[in-house]
């Protein structure tokens, strides 16, 4: 497995640096997309990560259904939290698995040595984590939906979960690429995770509710703003960032 | 490196002169004002309380300048400067949450409450914890002071947005005792007279107490580093 991931890894690397320009996109942009398709393909061969992030995801809202008995009206409020607890949860185990694997096959290395923006390469990253992290979401709004009895699939809660989601996978990435050079990776990363994605979490939940409440629009608006402006700050500061981040 | 005997001078100096302070302030506390009107003796815990919110402010903003300043000149005196503001203003926010919590239980009736005010300066006092987590996992030095720099300033603006987003909810029941009030404060009090010249004497002391107190850090960082360098040196001997 480990020799046919590498290898992909190595074909990628060579089509981002080398390969004759398609259509209109940038090389900027291909890189980015490489990056994103490599760790894709990967996942696709071994499914390592996504069975274990469902799992996870299945086993939590079990535990959170039987610890908190949940009665229909109880239901109703608190579905917004177990939601967004679950997400960020699942969503580490994801982060962690996602630098790390990369460091413990020593492909890190290749990957920093070859001839790209630092920048395209967080984006890449930082994009694949956000597509495990959609899915896990996807499959949490299906859960949540058929056992509590809540409809979820609203199109400003797949909204929320996106813009969510982007914001936590933004940090995520620029600190699990720190994290992956400690000792005790595993713990450290919701360490230092936890406190950082705050604003995301209260805001995601505090609209999430709002929006399952069907309270009007302007009770939950400012919180999809806010969320937003969130967004924002972390995509520039992690950009700004990362380039210190593996500087070396 | 090692230092003159004229900066150690100074800073013993200024080192009694923060205990003289601290002593005054204290005195000031217990017998200068009165107890408060209506809350009684336990409002003269707001002095501290205060005083050390002030010392954890300035010593958490030297991190970040230290954090920003470290990643454009990479010179390690700022990281030396950095841990040092993490350590102290760790120190005065527990102090901060302490005296507080001391003085809601008999003012609220309760400990804690999630108040915004609260809130923020939980999730404060747990970021920077997490800092001190982050530079006890690396192991290369360099990139120890690299990613320190780098999460400080992470948390610091994260920081800043939580605090920013949790006052848009009016409904905090934290009194503000410097600028606009709001509507419904719990135990708030007029400030006048000895009251002020109490609070601001000890603003003043806490102050001077945090620079006394990360400079005596930031000196005992750099010797343990000399420390280090020495065994170093020996074990090469060796």
């Amino acid at each position: 497995m480990s020799a046919s991931a590498e290898h992909t890894q190595s074909e990628a690397q060579v089509q981002a640096a080398a390969s004759p320009r398609r259509r209109a996109m940038t090389p900027y942009l291909r890189t980015v997309g490489a990056i994103v398709w490599k760790d894709l393909r990967a996942e696709i061969r071994s499914r390592e990560l996504i069975n274990s992030m469902i799992l996870f995801t299945l086993m939590t809202v079990l535990v959170f259904s039987l610890a908190l008995e949940l009665d229909a009206d109880a239901r109703q409020n608190i579905v917004a939290g177990v939601l967004w607890v679950t997400i960020v949860f699942a969503g580490i185990l994801g982060l962690g698995r996602s630098l790390a694997s990369e460091k413990d096959r020593g492909s890190l290395d290749a990957l920093l040595l070859a001839p790209i923006a630092r920048s395209a390469l967080f984006f890449g990253k930082m994009i694949g984590n956000l597509l495990f992290v959609l899915v896990i979401a996807f499959v949490l709004l299906l859960l949540l939906t058929v056992l509590f009895n809540v409809t979820l699939f609203k199109p400003y809660l797949v909204l929320m979960v996106l813009l969510g989601s982007i914001g936590f996978t933004t940090v995520g990435t620029l600190l699990s690429s720190m994290t992956v050079h400690a000792r005790a990776r595993e713990t450290l990363l919701p360490i230092l995770l936890l406190p950082v994605v705050l604003p995301i979490l209260i805001s995601a939940v505090r609209a999430s509710t709002g929006i399952l409440d069907e309270m009007p629009s302007e009770d939950w608006m400012p919180w999809v703003q806010l969320l937003a402006i969130a967004d924002v700050i972390f995509l520039v500061a992690s950009y700004a960032l990362f380039d210190f981040v593996v500087e070396e | 490196m090692s230092y003159s005997v004229q900066r150690t001078n100074v800073l013993r100096a200024i080192t009694y002169g923060a205990l003289a302070l601290f002593v005054a302030a204290m005195i000031m506390n217990l017998f200068y004002v009165g107890p408060e009107r209506t809350q009684g003796e336990v409002q003269r815990v707001f002095y501290i309380h205060l005083g050390s919110f002030l010392g954890a402010f300035l010593a958490f903003g030297a991190t970040v300048v230290a954090g920003i300043a470290y990643l454009r000149t990479r010179n390690t005196k700022w990281d030396t400067l950095g841990v040092a503001g993490v350590e102290i203003g760790l120190g005065f926010s527990t102090i901060t949450i302490l005296t507080g919590m001391a003085w809601a239980r008999p003012i609220w009736n309760t400990w804690w409450t999630w108040d915004p005010r609260l809130t923020s300066i939980a999730i404060m006092w747990l970021a920077y914890a997490a800092y001190m987590m982050l530079r006890a996992g690396i192991e290369d030095p360099e990139r120890r002071r690299r990613f320190a720099a780098v999460y400080g300033i992470i948390a610091f603006a994260s920081l800043l947005y939580t605090v920013i987003i949790i006052r848009l909810r009016p409904d905090t029941i934290h009194p503000v005792v410097a600028g606009p009030t709001q509507a419904d404060p719990e135990g708030s009090f007029e400030v006048s007279g000895r009251i002020r010249d109490t609070l601001f004497f000890n603003l003043f002391t806490f102050a001077v107490i945090t620079v006394v107190l990360v400079w005596h850090r930031v000196r005992l960082q750099n010797l343990l580093d000399r420390t280090e360098r020495r065994k170093m040196e020996v074990l090469a001997e060796l």
